[in-house]
């Protein structure tokens, strides 16, 4: 890579340059557009590779590998993580509740684009010094001397803005158990007091074709029983009802043994006749 | 190519991930869009790193994203228990103080 004073880049980078910022722009759409936060979260993470490469071909070694660890290792995953605890397919509502709110967004951002860029391109950056002096003696070993010197102050905060940050993450969220948790024995014993439902609960499945979990128990009368299925799929709407499928291939197969009987009655008089 | 390009790069993520701060109604996804901004933040001190011809730029970068990984612990448990109390995720539903 070539760090050298200059004020163009290699073809090489260039070419990496092109190739990559198209990926990190489309990322990053993809990450503001897509419903699901769940493709918004890996959008994102691809785009954060991007940016640790570029950083590489800056010259920002340990940077490039910090980011690969630190955002897409425990960030997105992190994120990942909320995601599936709040809940996947909990997808965004789309109705505006300011009226005419996302119009004026992507004009906001038009104009702040537009503002930025201009003050970038005013600006006189025609020559870069490039880092092949200070990464002389390993790039990790001059950010130590700058850290551990000039920025020492800073990093000591930094650090007790974790430990404050980490200590913070905790008392939000945890809860006080107000009471003790009822053991299976006392659940039990309620259970039975109640009298509502003592056998255990029916098994899902049907006709021993389906022993899906998300498949309901069919009643005598047909009808599919909530009781067999586990809460959490009930109150998701993710039940999944075969009693129809069942009675739908009976009749699809009573249909064809009627054409078939039908067709052999017809051609029987035939050979009679003959 | 001349190195200012990752300078616009970083000027077109960046208001990428404020559009998408202003858009999006998830409070995951607009977490998500303030990370990318601060992403393009670090682009932009790796660049001036480069051009300076010193390391203070991507000492800056270090700094904020060790300041990004702090935020993202207590924004994600503020987001969580928010979730825990009203189960919803969305910036519209907190609107207790609203008129």
């Amino acid at each position: 890579m070539n760090l050298a004073a200059a004020s163009t880049t290699s073809t090489g980078e260039a070419v990496q340059f092109w190739v990559l910022a198209v990926v990190a722009v489309i990322g990053a759409l993809a990450t503001v557009l897509m419903k699901r936060a769940v493709h918004s979260a890996l959008s994102l993470a691809g785009t954060m590779i991007v940016l640790a490469v570029f950083y590489l071909a800056n010259g920002a070694y340990f940077l490039g590998i910090v980011q690969i660890v630190v955002y897409t290792g425990a960030i997105m995953m992190l994120f990942l993580f909320v995601v599936m605890l709040v809940g996947v397919t909990a997808a965004d509502s789309l109705r505006e509740t300011i009226r005419g709110q996302r119009w004026l967004a992507a004009a906001c951002g038009l104009g702040f684009g537009i503002l930025l860029v201009a003050g970038v391109a005013n600006a006189s950056l025609r020559h870069f010094d490039g880092l092949g002096r200070a990464n002389a003696g390993g790039n990790v070993e001059g950010l130590a001397a700058l850290v551990f010197t000039r920025y020492v102050y800073a990093f000591e905060i930094t650090g007790a803005l974790l430990i404050t940050a980490a200590v913070g993450a905790m008392v939000l969220t945890h809860r006080e158990r107000t009471a003790r948790a009822a053991t299976q024995r006392e659940l039990s014993q309620e259970r039975t007091r109640k009298g509502a439902y003592v056998a255990p609960l029916p098994a899902p499945g049907t006709y021993a074709r389906h022993n899906a979990n998300d498949i309901p128990a069919l009643l005598p009368d047909g009808t599919p029983s909530d009781l067999s299925v586990s809460k959490v799929l009930r109150d998701r709407g993710q039940v999944r009802d075969v009693s129809r499928e069942a009675l739908a291939d009976l009749a699809a197969l009573e249909q064809r043994s009627a054409e078939w009987l039908e067709r052999g009655r017809d051609e029987e008089p035939k050979g009679v006749a003959q | 190519m001349n190195p200012v390009s990752y300078l616009y790069l970083s000027a077109l993520l960046f208001t990428i991930g404020g559009v998408g701060v202003l858009l999006r109604r998830n409070a995951i996804v607009v977490f998500m869009c303030v990370e990318l901004m601060l992403n393009a933040c670090n682009l932009a001190f790796v660049t001036f790193s480069r051009m300076h011809g010193n390391l203070d730029g991507q000492v800056f970068a270090f700094f904020t994203m060790v300041v990004a990984a702090a935020e993202v612990v207590v924004g994600l448990a503020i987001i969580v228990s928010v979730y825990r109390a009203r189960h919803s995720a969305s910036v519209d539903d907190a609107s207790l103080l609203k008129l």
